[in-house]
């Protein structure tokens, strides 16, 4: 890319650093503004992280899904948009590929991710 | 009505478009928008009624060597002050409010010429598409699938013209051909951001022409 274009896309370095940094297979908490008429509401969105597409750029989105009520639902977010009110990072999942389509075709204990563990 | 179209002066700015990427709007939506390198632009000439016949300011933009420019336009340059440039655009009645701004050898910035939230047209050549079909260069629907058992008539023009009357096909039928590498403009882009120390310009929508080509801008 660019320099000039880097330039304009490192002024949403300071939106995006407050976010915690997550990655694919982690639980997160997504918190998100709604309007309803003139009202507003935080609407939260808990699930896994299968991918995140455009990383470091203006562009880049995340996709979230999570089972409910049985059924499998996926949610994408565009990182910098001002809906977004907060991410809360719930458990960092070990995984060995970048996107997890793999866990669409999986339920219950299948779709299972095992927790990271670090040593500090 | 006359007098309003004479008010409607232009004013305008030369620069290279530099890419693509997109923001969020403060109503939260993702704008796709375009980022161009405009100026610092040289006037290099200023035409007036008395001896040109019209008022004109001429600009000039990008550096270019000296042993690849014409030894005339070397000396066109050198009246004016300025190194040899690239691209000389000439645009007329530029605005009577920039009066003394643009003065011969002068530099005009984007900061100058556009405010954040104008209106502005963007001049570009296009990409070249090469030789194209009627489907892709005039928009021809092709027969839909409806080929009657006949391999290859999938994407073609159909008829072009009755038989004995008139004995011809009628100038200007759309036809394949090159397609691309004209000149463009597209009206009404929004000016979103402009960076002074940067002479960078970010307007809405998209802007003919490839990256590093030449894009003009006008109000």
């Amino acid at each position: 890319m660019s320099e000039l274009l880097k330039f304009l896309e490192a002024e949403s370095n300071e939106a995006r650093s407050k976010f915690p940094s997550f990655k694919a297979g982690d639980t997160i908490n997504v918190h998100v503004k709604i309007t309803e008429g003139n009202k507003e509401r935080i609407q939260q969105f808990q699930g896994t992280v299968i991918q995140r597409k455009n990383p470091n750029s203006n562009g880049e989105t995340f996709t979230v899904r999570k089972i409910s009520n049985g059924i499998g639902v996926e949610r994408i977010f565009p990182l910098l948009s001002p809906s977004i009110e907060k991410i809360e990072l719930i458990r960092e999942g070990k995984v060995r590929r970048a996107r997890l389509y793999y866990l669409r075709g999986r339920q219950g204990k299948a779709a299972k991710i095992k927790e990271k563990r670090s040593f500090k | 009505m006359y007098n309003n179209i004479i008010q409607q002066k232009m004013s305008g700015i030369i620069g290279k478009k530099v890419g693509m990427t997109s923001i969020f709007s403060a109503d939260g939506r993702n704008v796709a928008c375009t980022l161009i390198e405009a100026g610092p632009c040289v006037v290099t000439q200023v035409k007036n009624v008395e001896s040109d016949g019209y008022n004109a300011v001429q600009l000039a933009f990008g550096e270019r060597k000296e042993k690849n420019t014409p030894k005339p336009l070397m000396g066109h340059f050198k009246k004016a002050g300025t190194t040899p440039k690239q691209k000389v655009v000439e645009f007329r009645d530029f605005r009577i409010e920039f009066e003394g701004q643009v003065d011969l050898g002068k530099t005009v910035n984007p900061d100058g010429v556009f405010v954040e939230g104008d209106f502005v047209d963007a001049i570009g050549t296009s990409k070249g598409k090469g030789f194209q079909g009627v489907v892709k260069r005039h928009g021809f629907a092709g027969v839909g699938g409806q080929t009657h058992g006949q391999h290859n008539r999938q994407r073609h023009p159909g008829s072009i013209g009755a038989c004995s009357w008139p004995s011809r096909v009628f100038k200007g039928m759309r036809m394949a051909g090159r397609m691309g590498g004209n000149r463009v403009k597209v009206l009404n882009l929004r000016v979103l951001k402009i960076y002074p120390e940067k002479n960078l310009i970010l307007v809405s929508g998209s802007v003919p022409g490839a990256k590093n080509s030449f894009v003009i801008l006008e109000k």
